[in-house]
């Protein structure tokens, strides 16, 4: 099994008709994905490549069944372009968008909490989810995926997402679903909200979590993996080595006093006993191990 | 982006919160012309992005023209927790009677707007937030319902502020407004005074606004020209460029925060040390690639170049043939070592191959690379 996407996932792609909606919205298309529609207000009634495309979300999820949204449009955009997805009743939605204002997500939050809570958000600011050979939303390579299980990945990391799938992958070790939840400050889907998947989901037997300095959710899935988790879990943090005070790209990244330091967020893994790894191959060759316990 | 004292200051008035008016004042006769103005007493304040300036003695109360002189000739040039004090906000002196303390922020874990409020402001509020974190009343604000007057009459209770309570809440609605409308990270007031006249006053500003939200604020365009950045800081920036200089001798370029942070470590971890910290972003192309190369070929702390690209959004092709284009245009005086993976990585390492070479070198992964680039650096050292 997989979490949040199978290969009855049906996609539409808002923001097909761009330059990185086409690249990416065919590219999943070419993976296998059922990339069912496309959404640019004003171009409704062309198509890119055989996927029709439609004014509005609503016409798009009419006309094709979508239950799936992968969002792809500038940042002035995307929260009204999640808030319309919500609004047409697509229980998933992926939105990749980087640099959205932290006024709008905390908006968006609230609002999806409120009026839509049987949406998932996935990001923004996010490389998407990908459940080898069935589902691809979002820009992760494809080919760098292994089908067949048994390791969950969740990441708040773009590019560590893909060095984990990579390291796995090279090792002969499957992943069942690989979630990119975003690096932002407000991210529609969390660290619990997937180790609570992947602990629910028999396919899955062990998870790989990526996290790295500012905020507290690692802190927070330290807590639940002591709590809840009976699957093992190989952690890495990333920024152990970041001058402190300074924004490291994401816009969650910063560290101020003590809080949301790597040093704190790896104590408290280890202490819910996850085995933390100090960088991408080591996390890959502690999760190689692990699951050759597990056969 | 941060802002200086006085930009908050203006921040504030544009949304009704209380202040003083004022000057900035870059030479000591500016300041007495100020103060002609202002009336004296006035207080004295370096412009530099730093807390605890008074105890650093970057603040200083004048009450005379004479003391003006003295004061602002100490402060201006003077040296403040490593930063060059350039500018002095010059003001009216208040009377305080009481100091209280009031921020807005995201609290991320909570997913809603934090209104931190105390009766004890003036002086640290880290100390206090260790010593008497009882002291300070912190209050959730759900984004979509705003601070309600109500909310913020509690704020004020919990907090057990009694002298001004009945005019705090508007002036904490004039702060919220400032903070949302504003697009601000944090805002916080420290001290937020009552004066001897019994009137509510912001008498300090510290402000960090969002700066992905630059591109509904025209007007912060002034600011960005005052940021106190160094000059390949500024390029980089200029040039759409994530970029941090670090103390170390491995330039490094990465394409996302979470794989430039970790290059970082694994460079560490193989016993070098990073010369900067240069994310190219999501989707980065040839343009970027050429950009990011012009600006460390500049940094004469750079003894070797590690570029690590995990394609995602990323296309490695369009990375590679940014480092051919840039090597046609940039002699780097260092080694560069690249790792390229992911989106068209193949694509990406077949362009590299004309220009591989002793000092353009790639390599399969990321600590193979990380390995090399240290010892490239370590080489040119010796």
């Amino acid at each position: 099994m997989s979490i949040f996407v199978d290969e009855h996932t049906r996609v539409i792609v808002q923001g097909l008709t761009g330059r990185q909606g086409m690249f990416h919205g065919l590219r999943n298309r070419a993976y296998g994905t059922q990339v069912v529609a496309g959404v640019t207000p004003g171009k409704g009634g062309t198509d890119v490549e055989g996927i029709p495309v439609f004014d509005t979300v609503k016409e798009a999820a009419a006309a094709t069944n979508a239950n799936a949204s992968f969002i792809v449009v500038p940042p002035r955009f995307a929260p009204e372009a999640i808030l319309e997805a919500a609004a047409a009743g697509i229980p998933l939605i992926v939105c990749i968008t980087e640099f959205i204002p932290a006024k709008d997500e905390a908006m968006v939050a609230a609002v999806l909490r409120r009026d839509y809570p049987g949406t998932r958000l996935i990001g923004p600011n996010c490389p998407g989810i990908i459940s080898p050979g069935r589902c691809n939303i979002g820009i992760t390579a494809g080919e760098i995926a292994r089908p067949g299980g048994p390791v969950g990945i969740v990441s708040r990391s773009g590019t560590l997402t893909y060095q984990a799938l990579y390291e796995l992958s090279q090792q002969g070790v499957g992943q069942t679903t690989c979630v990119g939840i975003g690096g932002d400050p407000v991210p529609g889907t969390t660290f619990i909200d997937c180790l609570a998947a992947f602990e629910a989901d028999p396919e899955t037997r062990a998870v790989l979590m990526i996290g790295e300095i500012g905020g507290q959710d690692e802190e927070l899935a330290a807590a639940f993996i002591a709590e809840h988790m009976t699957k093992p879990v190989v952690a890495y943090i990333a920024g152990v080595t970041a001058p402190p005070g300074r924004r490291m790209g994401h816009a969650g990244a910063i560290v101020s006093g003590s809080s949301g330091t790597a040093q704190a967020k790896i104590e408290a893994l280890r202490a819910a006993g996850a085995i933390v790894a100090q960088n991408p191959t080591e996390a890959g060759e502690r999760m190689v191990e692990v699951v050759s316990r597990l056969a | 982006m941060d802002l200086k004292e006085y930009q908050g200051k203006d921040l504030f008035r544009r949304f009704g919160v209380p202040t003083s008016e004022g000057r900035v004042c870059v030479t000591v006769e500016e300041a007495v012309a100020a103060a002609e103005t202002l009336g004296y007493p006035v207080v004295v304040k370096a412009q530099v992005l730093v807390g605890g300036r008074g105890k650093a003695g970057g603040v200083r109360v004048a009450a005379t023209e004479e003391a003006l002189r003295e004061a602002a000739g100490a402060i201006l040039g003077m040296d403040l927790k490593g930063h060059r004090v350039k500018e002095v906000w010059i003001e009216p002196a208040s009377d305080i009677r009481r100091e209280y303390y009031a921020s807005f922020t995201l609290d991320r874990t909570a997913r809603q707007y934090l209104l931190m409020l105390s009766a004890m402001g003036g002086v640290d509020i880290e100390e206090v937030a260790r010593t008497h974190p009882e002291a300070i009343a912190r209050v959730h604000i759900d984004p979509i319902d705003g601070l309600t007057p109500a909310l913020a009459e509690q704020a004020v209770a919990t907090a057990g502020i009694d002298e001004g309570r009945e005019e705090l809440p508007a002036m904490l609605g004039a702060l919220y407004r400032a903070f949302v409308e504003g697009d601000a990270d944090l805002v916080e007031v420290n001290p937020l005074i009552v004066r001897s006249d019994g009137k509510l006053w912001a008498l300090d500003a510290k402000v960090t606004l969002d700066d992905s939200a630059a591109f509904r604020h025209p007007e912060w365009e002034a600011y960005r020209a005052d940021e106190e950045l160094d000059s390949r800081e500024a390029i980089a920036r200029a040039r759409g460029l994530n970029y941090i200089g670090l103390e170390g001798s491995v330039g490094i370029i990465a394409n996302g925060a979470g794989l430039a942070m970790s290059t970082l470590d694994v460079v560490q971890q193989v016993g070098g040390r990073a010369a900067n910290f240069l994310d190219l972003g999501g989707g980065a192309g040839a343009d970027t690639m050429t950009a990011a190369l012009e600006v460390i070929a500049t940094d004469p702390q750079v003894r070797a170049l590690l570029v690590n690209i995990f394609g995602g959004i990323t296309r490695c092709d369009e990375v590679a043939r940014g480092i051919v284009a840039a090597l046609e245009r940039v002699r780097l005086p260092f080694p560069m070592v690249v790792r390229l993976d992911g989106t068209n990585a193949a694509e990406g390492r077949a362009i590299l191959s004309s220009v591989v070479s002793d000092s353009i070198i790639v390599e399969p992964t990321m600590i193979k690379a990380a390995e090399r680039a240290v010892a490239e650096a370590s080489k040119a050292v010796a």
